[in-house]
C-alpha cells in the first residue's frame, strides 16, 4: 500500500500532560481522508506535530515515505505537505492576487529575488491567476483581503495552501465559522480538487465529513480509537459512544 | 470574470513611478537654489533622511521593532572616519567600507535580534548600541572618545570634485546617495522578496507554511538595512570631517523612531518627509532655545503615537482618497 | 566587605525604583521608558520639600511619594489608559515622548546643575564593625527597602488588592464580569508603580545625583532588573537589583575602565538565554 502521510508512535507531552498518544495513522495517496474526535482529542496538536509547528516528544512523521519529524515547518512545505489554518492566517493589507502570488513565489523559489518587480516574474503571476479562477476568487482579485466576507477569506486560506501544488492537503476545520449556505460552495471547491492530491480533513460537521470522505480516523484523548471507512465508523458502538451519540443526540 | 479578460494592469503597474515621484526628486534641486546658504543644513536632511531610511526598510517593511538603530550609524561612520584619518580618503571608498562593516555587524547580531517577542527586541537593541557606546567611549586611542573622532581628510570625489568650504559638493554627493539607495530600496520593496517581507509583517505565522524562510529573511532585510545605516553614517563622517560619540547615542535612536513615525513608516517616502520636516523643524526651533525644542519634540512624539499614527504619509493618503470621493461626487 | 555592602545599598536603592517598572511591565503589560521620569520627580519634589519648604527629610520622602503618584495618576487617567491596549511599539513611542518632555521641563525649571541634598545629622555618619564599614544613610537605605519589598509581596500575594490586580491582568473581561473596577486597580497599581519610583528617586538624590539627565542615564539599568527578575516578579526584582547592584559598585571599583559594558551585555545575554528572566514563573510560549 502506498501512503503519502504516515505517523509512527507519535507523541507529544506539555508538562505531564500527554496531548499526543503513540498515534500511529496511516494516510493513503490520494486518499480523502477525515480525522473526526469529541473537542480537546488533540486534533490541533497532531496537525501541529504533522506540519512541524510543534516538535514530538516521541515518534516519527514520514511524508511520502521520508522520515521528516526532524525538518521544520516551510521545509516540509517544500516537500509538498501544505496546510490552511482553523482560524484564518491571511495577509490583511495585501491583495488577493499578491498574497497568491507571494505564496506560488515561495515555491519556485523566486522568493529571495529583490530586483525585478512582483508582475515581472510572469509564470507566477499566471498560475496565481488561473489558481484564483479555478477557485472562482478573479473578481475579488484586486481587492484587499481585509474586505473580503468570510467565507470568501475560507477559500483564500485554501488557495494559500494549493498555490504549494501539495501533494498531501491539511484542511483544518475549513468551514468553521461559514454560514451553511457559504460552506456548501466551499466544499464543493474542496471536493472538486484533483483527485491526486492527498488530503487530510479535520471537521466537526458530521454531514460534511460522511459526505466527503473515504476514509476516517477517530481521536479521543490524544489517541487513536480506531479508523475505517464511513459504513465501518458510523456503526462503531465504540464511535457512537465517544463521540457520534453526543453528535446524533444533539 | 473569466481568464482571458481578467486584468493584471494594478499589478503589473504597481512600481511605476507616480508624477508625483518625479516631482518629489525635483525638490532638492529647488532647495539647492532656493537656500544656498543653508547647504550645511540640507545635507544632514539628506543624511537624515537615509538613515531613516533605513529603519523604514527593516520596521515599516518587516515589522522588526529597533531601539538602537543608532548602533550602525555610529559603526559606519567611525569606519569611514578612521579610514579617512588613517589616510586613505577616498569618499566612495570609505562608504564601501562602512557599508560592509556595518552589514557585517548587522549581520551577526540579526541572530540575536530576531529572536524574541517585540518586547524582547527592543530591550536587545538597545543593549547591543549602549555597548557599542560603551566601547567608543572607552577606547578614546582610537575614536577619541567623548572628544570625538579628529583628523579626517577627504580626497576630491571621483578624483574631481573637492569638498569645498560652501558645502556644494557635499550636497550633491549626499543626495546623489540618497536618491541612488532610495531607488534601489524602491526596487527591492516591489520585488518578491519586498513582498515577502510584507507578508512577514502582516501575518509571521503564515510565512512557514506557505514555505518561507522567515528567519533568513529578516536576516537579510537586517543586513541590508544595517547597511544603509552605516553608509549614512559615513556620510555624516565625511561631509562633516567629525565624528561625535553622539552618533551611537540613544537619543539617535529615539529620534530616528520618531522621524519614522512623524513621516509615516512603511513608504519609503515617509521616511525622507519625516526627516525633512522634522530636521527643518529642529533647525528653526533650536534657534529659540534648545530646551523648548526638545519638549516639543516629546510632546509631538506622544501627540502622533496617540492621535496620527500613520504620520504625514497618511494624512496625505486620506487627504487624496477625500479629493477622490470629491471627485467622484461631482461626476 | 565595604564594596559589598555598598552595592548592597545601591541594589536596594535600584530595587525600589524598578519594582514599579516590574509591575506595570509584568502585570499590566505596558512598556513605561518613562518609568525614570517619575523617579526624577520624586527627587526634585524631596529637594524642593527640603530646601525651600523646611520639610524635615523623613517627612519629605512620603510626601515626594505621595505627589509623584498624583502626578502618575492624572497621566494614567488622562494619557496612559489610552495605550493598554495598543503595541509595544507605541507604548515606547509614547513613554520616549513623556521622557524628552520631562527632561526639557527639568532644565527650564532647575537648570542643568546637580541638586544638592542635606541629610539630617542621624542618618550622615558612618557605623564601624571590624572589617566594615557601613554609612547610616545606606543602612537605612536597606532596612527601608527591606520593609518595603517584605510588604509588596503581601500586597500582590496575600490580599484581595493583589487578586483583583492578577484577575484584571489575565482577563480583564471576566474580571469585570466578576464586578471587578479594573480601571480602578489599574489606576492605583500604577499610583503605586509611580509611588515607589518617587520614593526611589527621592532615596537616590544622595547616591545617584538628580539632574535633568536622570530618565535616560538610569533606564537601561532599570530595564535590566525587569530584565534579569523576570517582569512582574517582585523577589526576581529584589534579588536582579541586589547582583546588578553589587556588580556595578564592583566593576567601577576594581575595572572601572569596561565601565558600564558589563550591565549591558549581561542584560543582552540574559533577554537571548533567558527571555522570561532568571525568575520567570512562565516559559516563553
Amino acid at each position: 500500500m502506498d501512503y503519502a502521510l504516515q505517523t509512527r508512535n507519535l507523541a507529544k507531552n506539555f508538562g505531564g500532560f500527554t496531548a499526543t498518544n503513540n498515534v500511529s495513522l496511516n494516510v493513503e495517496a490520494g486518499a480523502r481522508h477525515a480525522l473526526i474526535g469529541p473537542n480537546g482529542a488533540g486534533k490541533t496538536t497532531l496537525i501541529n506535530l504533522l506540519t512541524g509547528f510543534l516538535e514530538p516528544t516521541a515518534g516519527h512523521v514520514i511524508l511520502q515515505g521520508e522520515d521528516v519529524t526532524r525538518l521544520g515547518q516551510h521545509q516540509r512545505v517544500k516537500r509538498g505537505l501544505a496546510r490552511t489554518f482553523q482560524i484564518n492566517r491571511l495577509f490583511a493589507d495585501l491583495t488577493v492576487l499578491e498574497s497568491v502570488t507571494m505564496a506560488v513565489n515561495e515555491r519556485l523559489g523566486l522568493g529571495a529575488r529583490f530586483w525585478k518587480p512582483v508582475g515581472a516574474h510572469g509564470q507566477a503571476v499566471e498560475e496565481a491567476v488561473a489558481l484564483l479562477d479555478s477557485l472562482r476568487l478573479l473578481d475579488v482579485a484586486h481587492e484587499k483581503t481585509r474586505s473580503l466576507a468570510y467565507g470568501k477569506q475560507r477559500l483564500i486560506e485554501i488557495a494559500l495552501a494549493l498555490a504549494m501544488k501539495p501533494r498531501v492537503l491539511l484542511l483544518d476545520e475549513p468551514a468553521a465559522g461559514v454560514p451553511t449556505t457559504e460552506s456548501r460552495e466551499l466544499f464543493e471547491s474542496i471536493a472538486a480538487l484533483p483527485r491526486d492530491v492527498t488530503i487530510l480533513l479535520i471537521e466537526h460537521d458530521m454531514d460534511l465529513v460522511f459526505r466527503f470522505a473515504d476514509r476516517i480516523s477517530v481521536l479521543v484523548g490524544g489517541a487513536l480509537l480506531t479508523h475505517g471507512t464511513p459504513e465501518v465508523i458510523a456503526n462503531d458502538p465504540k464511535v457512537r459512544e465517544v463521540y457520534l451519540g453526543e453528535a446524533i443526540c444533539a | 470574470m473569466s481568464l482571458a479578460t481578467f486584468d493584471l494592469t494594478p499589478l503589473r503597474r504597481a512600481d511605476r513611478w507616480h508624477p508625483a515621484e518625479l516631482a518629489f526628486w525635483l525638490l532638492p534641486v529647488a532647495a539647492y537654489l532656493v537656500f544656498p546658504d543653508n547647504l550645511v543644513l540640507l545635507t544632514q536632511i539628506a543624511i537624515t533622511a537615509l538613515f531613516c531610511l533605513s529603519l523604514d526598510l527593516i520596521l515599516g517593511y518587516a515589522g522588526i521593532v529597533s531601539l538602537g538603530h543608532a548602533a550602525f550609524f555610529g559603526f559606519g561612520a567611525y569606519a569611514a572616519g578612521l579610514l579617512a584619518a588613517n589616510g586613505i580618503g577616498d569618499p566612495l571608498a570609505g562608504l564601501a567600507v562602512a557599508a560592509l562593516a556595518s552589514a557585517a555587524l548587522g549581520f551577526v547580531t540579526s541572530f540575536l535580534v530576531l529572536r524574541g517577542s517585540d518586547l524582547t527586541r527592543l530591550m536587545v537593541t538597545l543593549g547591543i548600541a549602549m555597548m557599542l557606546y560603551e566601547v567608543a567611549n572607552k577606547l578614546t586611542d582610537l575614536t577619541g572618545g567623548v572628544d570625538g573622532l579628529q583628523g579626517i581628510e577627504m580626497t576630491p570625489l571621483l578624483g574631481r570634485f573637492t569638498f569645498d568650504l560652501y558645502g556644494k559638493t557635499a550636497y550633491w554627493y549626499a543626495v546623489a546617495v540618497l536618491f541612488l539607495l532610495f531607488w534601489a530600496a524602491r526596487k527591492l520593496v516591489h520585488s518578491p522578496f519586498g513582498l515577502s517581507l510584507k507578508g512577514i509583517r502582516l501575518n509571521v505565522a503564515r510565512m512557514p507554511a506557505i514555505g518561507a524562510p522567515v528567519n533568513a529573511r529578516l536576516s537579510a532585510i537586517y543586513t541590508i538595512g544595517a547597511a544603509y545605516a552605516g553608509i549614512a553614517g559615513a556620510l555624516l563622517a565625511q561631509t562633516t570631517q567629525f565624528v561625535a560619540l553622539d552618533v551611537l547615542s540613544f537619543n539617535r535612536s529615539a529620534e530616528l523612531m520618531l522621524i519614522l513615525v512623524l513621516g509615516g513608516s512603511g513608504s519609503l517616502y515617509g521616511a525622507v518627509i519625516g526627516a525633512i520636516v522634522f530636521m527643518s523643524a529642529h533647525h528653526v526651533l533650536s534657534d529659540m532655545n534648545p530646551e523648548y525644542w526638545q519638549f516639543w519634540l516629546g510632546a509631538l512624539l506622544v501627540v502622533v503615537v496617540l492621535f496620527a499614527r500613520d504620520g504625514v504619509m497618511g494624512g496625505l493618503r486620506r487627504l487624496s482618497h477625500a479629493a477622490g470621493g470629491l471627485r467622484k461626487g461631482a461626476r | 566587605m565595604t564594596v559589598l555592602f555598598d552595592g548592597v545599598a545601591s541594589g536596594m536603592l535600584l530595587f525600589l525604583i524598578s519594582v514599579g517598572l516590574s509591575v506595570t511591565l509584568g502585570l499590566m503589560n505596558f512598556v513605561n521608558l518613562a518609568h525614570g521620569a517619575f523617579a526624577m520627580v520624586g527627587g526634585y519634589l524631596c529637594v524642593l520639600l527640603l530646601n525651600r519648604v523646611g520639610v524635615p527629610f523623613l517627612a519629605a520622602l512620603p510626601l515626594a511619594a505621595g505627589l509623584t503618584a498624583l502626578v502618575g495618576v492624572v497621566l494614567e487617567r488622562t494619557l496612559y489608559r489610552r495605550l493598554y491596549t495598543a503595541t509595544h511599539l507605541d507604548q515606547v513611542l509614547f513613554s520616549i515622548g513623556l521622557v524628552f518632555m520631562s527632561i526639557a521641563a527639568a532644565q527650564f525649571l532647575f537648570g542643568a546643575q546637580q541638586q544638592p541634598l542635606t541629610l539630617p545629622d542621624f542618618l550622615r555618619g558612618q557605623i564601624s564593625l571590624p572589617g566594615l564599614d557601613m554609612g547610616a544613610y545606606r543602612l537605612f537605605l536597606i532596612l527601608l527597602s527591606l520593609v518595603i519589598a517584605f510588604g509588596l509581596q503581601r500586597l500582590v500575594g496575600g490580599t484581595r488588592f493583589g487578586a483583583e490586580l492578577r484577575a484584571s491582568v489575565d482577563n480583564p473581561r471576566a474580571a469585570r464580569g466578576v464586578g471587578i473596577n479594573v480601571e480602578r486597580v489599574f489606576t492605583l497599581t500604577f499610583a503605586l508603580g509611580t509611588a515607589l519610583a518617587g520614593l526611589g528617586g527621592a532615596l537616590g538624590v544622595e547616591m545617584l545625583g538628580l539632574d535633568p539627565g536622570f530618565p535616560v542615564k538610569y533606564i537601561v539599568y532599570f530595564l535590566i532588573v525587569v530584565a534579569v527578575g523576570g517582569s512582574g516578579n517582585i523577589t526576581g526584582s529584589l534579588v536582579a537589583s541586589l547582583i546588578l547592584g553589587v556588580l556595578d559598585v564592583a566593576g567601577k571599583y576594581y575595572v572601572p575602565q569596561i565601565g558600564a559594558f558589563v550591565i549591558y551585555a549581561v542584560m543582552v545575554v540574559m533577554l537571548i538565554f533567558r527571555p522570561q528572566g532568571l525568575f520567570g514563573r512562565r516559559a516563553a510560549r
